[in-house]
């Protein structure tokens, strides 16, 4: 089958300038329904930027992105939600002081339909829709396996289930991509095997996963295919094993100088 | 639990619905005993009316975040609507108060759309800003509001042929209708996909933008549902104390309204009437030392800032929440 009428997302000559610098510098990829797609790169790389434009943070200065056969550019962050691409965040962003299950349901507010006035009265409409969405959420939660956390402030629960509870806060929008920012960042080897193990079980679900990883055992193990930017060009793609053995790659990442693991991304 | 009861009215379980019954007979048969005074009436009467004007601003501070210390503003500007509508039309108070909660709403979104993008004490600041307007406008408007003078006689609402009065607890009755409905709707939208949507930008408005919530909609539709509120509260008030001039919502009230729902707790419901209670009837209890009440309450802000500056009743909950009836939770 031909690659691109499958494409789910085509990124074309993407390119953001910040005054001078050049953050993303002509990147193209593509990402095929179902596959898991990962995006490496150095600390600062713009591999950060790269997601905030797909989700309508930053415009791009040139460039065309293409999801489900139709140009989001300039639509808002909202409007892309509602098409069905949705994110977690490097640092993990929650709503501290909801409820797990209100996070989830926070994620079903586009297609949550009922008005001021069928809330005010609640209306045979509102009940309805709302104990539907209700028990939507709890559902997801039950499929990520964190039911019991209903009731809980996402404060409260691990680092790896918080992650899942973002995950879960992604589903609820009824996405269809889902793109992960680091979802093994502070995660010890087990958890991060753990994941592993989850993010096919979301692509055997259906979903599509776009993901940055520093995680390389996570990201040679996961990915279908990988692409790989440095100061915001990209430098390489292929698969996993490609990738590996890519003297471009080899020198980004051990470079001649010695790599700042606790540089902060500024993207 | 006389406090939290008028939230259960959405729990359909009988024996709930018969303990509200039961308190909400005694409130209102309490009045008729002679047990307490009209001193003690206005009181209560006070406390409902503060209720209401913190749950207002607990919609707006506790719930989306949006911390505003010009609040009286609101009330001002129903309150003078009311009033104004009132002398030069002589419309009964319901459609006065309407139209007072309808330009306050207004007025609302004129200083939410401006303020949208801005957050934290620089939001703060600006509805300090708007509360000296609202008071300077009402000074030098002369020739339609009164000036300093005020408005003077302002008519008691009249209810099929009986006027509302202190002496008839009529005032009482009417506070607590209109704060009850008032504490019905702020529930409502606190558990519907709006409040979500309030709560969401509180915590964190780059990720509410991101999962869909259009973060100034929002911020704005709060604006207006505050300042409305607000706006009924002050066209009340008016009526009840039959006079207005530009001092009678000032700087103080603003501040007496945010102390309530920082003392009882942002975010909560059942904080804000807590909060009410306590603040409105402190300088009453210590009546004896009542130049010290702005002391008494600043170190009671100071203190609970210290040691529970979530409030008294806000916070995380142990509690479950409550969701719609046959909502399956798998057993949690």
């Amino acid at each position: 089958m031909d690659t691109k009428t499958q494409a789910i997302l085509d990124v074309k000559n993407l390119s953001i300038h910040f005054g001078g610098l050049k953050a993303v510098d002509d990147v193209s990829f593509h990402v095929n329904r179902g596959e898991i797609i990962s995006i490496i790169g150095p600390n600062g790389a713009g591999k950060t930027t790269v997601f905030n434009m797909l989700t309508g943070v930053y415009k791009p200065t040139f460039g065309q992105i293409f999801f489900n056969g139709e140009e989001i550019h300039g639509l808002t962050p909202q409007q892309i939600v509602k098409a069905g691409m949705a994110r977690t965040f490097q640092n993990i962003r929650l709503f501290g002081d909801m409820r797990v299950i209100q996070n989830v349901l926070l994620g079903m507010h586009t297609n949550t339909h009922y008005n001021f006035i069928d809330l005010i009265f609640r209306t045979k409409k509102f009940r309805t829709i709302e104990k539907e969405k209700q028990q939507k959420a709890v559902d997801i939660l039950k499929f990520l396996g964190l039911e019991r956390y209903v009731h809980d402030y996402p404060t409260n629960l691990p680092y790896g289930d918080q992650r899942k509870v973002e995950i879960a806060r992604a589903i609820a929008t009824n996405a269809k991509l889902i793109l992960l920012d680091e979802p093994a960042a502070g995660m010890n080897p087990e958890e991060s095997e753990e994941l592993l193990a989850f993010i096919r079980s979301l692509a055997s679900q259906g979903f599509t996963i776009l993901l940055i990883e520093h995680d390389m055992n996570l990201v040679m193990n996961i990915s279908d295919r990988i692409y790989v930017i440095d100061h915001g060009r990209k430098i390489a793609e292929g698969l996993p094993q490609e990738i590996a053995t890519n003297k471009d790659v080899i020198v980004a990442y051990l470079g001649e100088e010695e790599m700042d693991e606790e540089e902060v991304e500024n993207a | 639990m006389k406090i939290q009861n008028p939230l259960n009215l959405l729990n359909t379980k009988p024996k709930k619905v018969t303990a509200l019954v039961i308190a909400v007979a005694l409130l209102l048969i309490l009045p008729k005993t002679g047990l307490l005074s009209p001193y003690l009436v206005r009181i209560l009467t006070m406390i409902s009316l503060y209720s209401m004007l913190a749950l207002s601003l607990n919609l707006l501070t506790g719930f989306t975040g949006l911390v505003s210390i010009g609040h009286a503003g609101f009330c001002a500007v129903g309150g003078y609507t009311s009033a104004l509508m009132w002398q030069y039309t002589g419309l009964p108070w319901v459609v006065t108060a309407i139209a007072g909660m309808i330009v306050a709403g207004i007025v609302g979104l004129m200083l939410g759309a401006p303020t949208s993008r801005l957050s934290g004490s620089y939001l703060t600041i600006a509805t300090l800003g708007f509360g000296e307007i609202v008071k300077m406008i009402a000074l030098n408007w002369q020739s339609f509001t009164g000036g300093p003078l005020g408005v003077n006689h302002i008519e008691r609402p009249v209810f099929f042929g009986i006027t509302l009065t202190t002496f008839n607890s009529g005032f009482f009755y009417l506070s607590v209708v209109l704060t009850a409905l008032v504490t019905l709707v702020v529930y409502r939208i606190v558990h519907s996909k709006m409040g979500r949507a309030f709560m969401s930008i509180r915590d964190d408005s780059l990720a509410a933008t991101l999962m869909g919530v259009d973060v100034t909609a929002y911020k704005l539709k709060s604006f207006i549902i505050s300042a409305a509120i607000a706006g009924l509260g002050g066209a009340f008030y008016v009526h009840f104390v039959r006079f207005l001039d530009p001092n009678t919502f000032n700087f103080d009230i603003s501040i007496i309204i945010i102390s309530i729902v920082i003392l009882g707790g942002t975010g909560s419901i059942p904080g804000s009437f807590l909060g009410a209670v306590l603040l409105i009837s402190f300088p009453e209890i210590l009546r004896f030392a009542s130049e010290y009440r702005f002391i008494i309450y600043g170190l009671i802000l100071v203190l609970m800032m210290r040691f529970k500056p979530e409030g008294i009743l806000g916070g995380h909950s142990n509690r479950k929440l409550r969701l719609m009836k046959g909502v399956d939770t798998y057993g949690y």
